[in-house]
């Protein structure tokens, strides 16, 4: 499965969930598919997209969707322990697992080594984890994952979509953000 | 006692989500956090993580405040420039300033020596109150920063200030 087939699957399946997307990539994917107001991109601060998720996900009570991927948590491990224990529910973090740093060029991360991502989640203390590499199981696993906080680590492809770059200035994405975050929803 | 004028200071400010990574300077404040009603506080294991986990809490209609040692404001500068000033995210950074007069760890003293300059350079303001007097005035400062323009301020909080608390906490 290529990661844009992953992201469009888990696109189909929203409504009012907000959701932060890691940088590069990911978030221009994700944009192409279908840009919302309740998308928040990353531009920056690489390995952070779990831990926004996190701070937002303690403060509303939507439902908040990570799409990180596996170099970016490798460098914000310790974001799995305080997510384990501050506990969300209403938090799901899908990892695109490429194995890869797909952003800058394709080098290996160690999870194509000897690291495996889910049992270092579970280590974390995170009870929901769930490892998918099929649309059927992706979309089984995400509709799941609306219970109680989850993990889903997506095996995709290290393929790049050929997306244009995000074309919104970044305080635009902020405010349309902040304002679908205040929305009632019924 | 200091820890309680820096909490009263915090809720004056508006601060209802404290992000914090352990430090001796503020050790009573983090005790006082723990059971605070008035602010959800989430411990992190570490600086940079505690930047997203606070920018979360701002996008999710909060007023975040990160409250961390000197040490560890290195690992956050990329974040800070990246996500708070990109997007204009505030954040209040309640900083313990080590490696001044009488420190005892040499580790603490190039960190130390470094920190104004480090937050010149990616434009964070940041207020030195010299004595406990002077405390409610750097939060006052800070805040119309953080309302003004919508990206982070940084109160520095210097050993000595906090000394005769620790003695006595000890």
């Amino acid at each position: 499965m290529k990661r844009i087939e992953a992201i469009r699957i888990i696109t189909k399946e929203l409504k009012h969930e907000l959701v932060v997307c890691n940088l590069g990539f990911p978030s221009r994917e994700l944009y192409s598919v279908k840009d919302r107001p309740e998308n928040f991109y990353m531009l920056g601060s690489m390995g952070l997209a779990s831990s926004i998720g996190l701070g937002l996900s303690l403060c509303t009570t939507k439902r908040v969707v990570v799409m990180d991927g596996d170099g970016s948590i490798l460098m914000n491990l310790g974001s799995l322990v305080t997510i384990a224990n501050q506990s969300p529910r209403n938090l799901t973090l899908i990892i695109f697992d490429n194995e890869a740093y797909g952003s800058t060029g394709g080098q290996p991360s160690y999870t194509g080594g000897k690291t495996d991502l889910a049992a270092l989640a579970v280590a974390a203390g995170i009870e929901n984890v769930l490892v998918v590499d099929s649309p059927q199981n992706l979309r089984a696993a995400y509709r799941e994952s609306e219970k109680d906080l989850t993990v889903i680590i997506v095996k995709v492809e290290k393929q790049n979509a050929n997306v244009p770059v995000i074309d919104i200035p970044p305080e635009e994405i902020k405010n349309r953000f902040l304002k679908a975050v205040r929305t009632h929803v019924a | 006692m200091l820890s309680k004028i820096l909490f009263g200071e915090l809720i004056r400010f508006g601060v209802n989500f404290a992000v914090s990574v352990p430090s001796s300077l503020f050790r009573n404040l983090l005790r006082m956090l723990e059971t605070a009603t008035e602010i959800v506080h989430i411990p992190v294991t570490r600086e940079e993580e505690g930047v997203g986990v606070a920018a979360g809490a701002y996008l999710g209609g909060k007023t975040p405040a990160l409250i961390i040692q000197n040490s560890g404001l290195g690992n956050s500068i990329n974040a800070l420039a990246s996500l708070n000033m990109v997007f204009k995210i505030p954040l209040l950074l309640l900083i313990a300033q080590r490696g001044g007069k009488g420190e005892r760890i040499p580790a603490q003293i190039p960190m130390g020596m470094a920190t104004p300059h480090l937050l010149n350079a990616i434009g964070i303001p940041h207020y030195t109150p010299k004595s406990a007097k002077q405390i409610p005035k750097a939060f006052q400062k800070a805040k119309k920063w953080f309302h003004t323009h919508l990206t982070p301020a940084a109160v520095l909080i210097k050993m000595e200030l906090m000394k005769n608390e620790k003695n006595r906490s000890d």
